[in-house]
């Protein structure tokens, strides 16, 4: 003990108290301050970055699972508006078939009904000429003939024959 | 993150490895060296001893005692290399106060050899340190042999005084450079800052925060991370050729341990002085007799710190000169390559001690500081 107190020298604790507490402020200022702080910027950086990796990870689930149900519901819809449309169509084609179908008996029977008032027509028009014609032809054949007596007895014989028959 | 935290640290460790395992290969073949020479030396016969060998054997161990005990003391050259003609040094300022301010160059005293005359007043340098004398240069001695001399109030810049400022000036460059590195480099270390970075971390880590608390440990951080670099780095100093001894120092640790003591003193709560004068939870009596037990180890703690960092540093100097001058006391091939082996065993443990210690006296001031700002939760705790 006696020795280490001969062994002290005031100077040297008088220079290494200066020179210390100096060293301390110096480099809390310039070292210490701004090491920490970048070490404490980093660390909560990197758990911070981890944390937004996560939360976006768990964002991506999410959005996974909700295009996955708005996939699953746009297939449904598509499948209901898919058979609607079906079903639809068949109907509009059956009742376009219906429709068609009988406008095209009514046109038929219409043109069966024309035909046959025409054929009527005709058939009352031909017999006309005809017995126009054939009274011309008679009357022409008959003022011919009957110019002849001959003839004249002929036909009449003729038509008494007919007469006779009918 | 791991990877990055222990990559430097392991690249240090290879480095060291690689160094060691060298030098054990020069070593083991100086060994065999060694053994061949004992062999020649054992079959010429040993010589008859002479009294003038022990006298000179005696001489040369005085003289490695007085050179151990030179070593140990503060200087006021900077020596690199001396004998009894010459010496390599550079002369420091000396600063006395004696009535006075008084500053003049340590070459004046010629290494002891000559008085300095300062303003009509003679100074001697004796065992480096400065008395004042008359004209002559007379020392007076006690029956202990102790100069009674004047001593004026040393505040000379010494030996100890340049490392210290050595050492401050290269923790402020490279630490604030790290922290440049930083700013620089968008929070990444860079060079040898990624060595350092993570025994700040470990320091913030494994020393701040689980004995301080996470609460108070910020406002001690600066205190604790220079004085862990700053002991470490001087031991380590103390470990080179330069032959340094600053840790060894009882002044300067007893700097180190007031500065605990005052920062632990100063920034205590009330828990603190509640635990040391009026101990909770035990009898009256208890209290009476635990109080001044108490006081006693507020200024204990603090003490131990500064005991334990001189005589760590200074046994390990002492130890280490020893062996080295055995080398000189030996003068045989197999003595001196034992003595040199054992020496660089030493040294190496030295480079540990010089960590330790570093790490311990942080860690204990760590534990001190926590004590002061602990939070008790008296209807919990008792």
């Amino acid at each position: 003990m006696e020795k280490l107190i001969e062994e002290f020298s005031f100077g040297l604790f008088f220079w290494q108290l200066i020179i210390f507490i100096l060293l301390i402020v110096l480099l809390k200022k310039f070292a210490w301050k701004p090491i920490l702080n970048a070490v404490n910027e980093r660390e909560e950086g990197i758990k911070n970055a981890l944390k937004s990796a996560e939360d976006a990870r768990k964002e991506m689930q999410n959005l996974q699972a909700d295009n996955e149900r708005i996939l699953k519901e746009a297939r449904a819809q598509r499948e209901t508006i898919l058979k609607e449309a079906r079903e639809m169509k068949n109907n509009i084609v059956a009742e376009a078939k219906e429709e068609a179908k009988s406008q095209a008996d009514k046109l038929m029977l219409q043109a069966q009904q024309a035909i046959e008032a025409e054929k009527q027509a005709a058939l009352s028009e031909i017999k006309n000429q005809v017995s126009s014609l054939s009274l011309e032809i008679a009357q022409k054949v008959v003022t011919a003939d009957l110019a002849k007596d001959k003839n004249q007895e002929k036909l009449i014989e003729s038509l008494l024959k007919e007469s006779q028959i009918n | 993150m791991f990877l990055i935290k222990d990559l430097p640290l392991r690249r240090f460790k290879n480095g060291v490895s690689t160094i060691i395992f060298g030098m054990i290969d020069t070593i083991s073949k100086k060994l065999i060296i060694g053994v061949f020479a004992l062999l020649s030396y054992l079959s010429f016969g040993q010589e008859p001893e002479n009294h003038e060998a022990t006298a000179a054997h005696k001489d040369l161990r005085a003289e490695i005692r007085a050179d151990i005990q030179h070593h140990l003391q503060d200087s006021h050259y900077f020596t690199f290399l001396s004998d009894e003609e010459t010496h390599y040094a550079i002369p420091l300022p000396v600063i006395l106060w004696d009535n006075g301010l008084k500053v003049f160059s340590a070459s004046k005293f010629h290494h002891g050899e000559t008085l300095a005359e300062v303003d009509g007043n003679y100074y001697k340098l004796y065992h480096n340190k400065i008395y004042k004398t008359d004209a002559q240069g007379t020392i007076n001695y006690d029956e202990n042999h102790h100069p009674t001399n004047a001593k004026p109030l040393d505040f000379s810049v010494t030996k100890s005084v340049v490392s210290i400022l050595m050492t401050a000036l290269l923790m402020f460059w490279l630490f604030s450079s790290l922290a440049k590195s930083y700013a620089n480099n968008s929070g990444i270390a860079t060079g040898v800052g990624r060595f350092f970075e993570p025994i700040i971390l470990y320091i913030r880590d494994e020393i701040a925060i689980p004995n301080i608390g996470e609460k108070h440990y910020k406002k001690y951080m600066s205190y604790l991370l220079t004085i862990f670099f700053f002991i470490w780095f001087l031991n380590m100093f103390g470990l080179t050729p330069l032959g340094i001894n600053v840790t060894g120092n009882i002044a300067v640790t007893f700097a180190l341990a007031l500065l605990t003591f005052i920062i632990t003193n100063v920034t205590a709560n009330k828990n603190y002085w509640g635990h040391i004068f009026w101990m909770p939870g035990v009898p009256l009596p208890m209290k009476i007799i635990l109080a001044p037990i108490e006081l006693l180890g507020v200024i204990i703690k603090p003490f131990s710190l500064m005991i334990r960092l001189y005589a760590n540093i200074s046994a390990g100097h002492i130890v280490l000169m020893s062996l080295i001058g055995l080398i000189f006391i030996f003068k045989n091939w197999l003595g001196s390559s034992l003595s040199f082996g054992l020496a660089f065993a030493i040294s190496l443990i030295e480079i540990l001690v010089a960590l330790l210690q570093a790490y311990i006296f942080t860690m204990l001031s760590a534990l001190y500081f926590g004590f002061a700002v602990e939070e008790h939760d008296h209807e919990a705790a008792h």
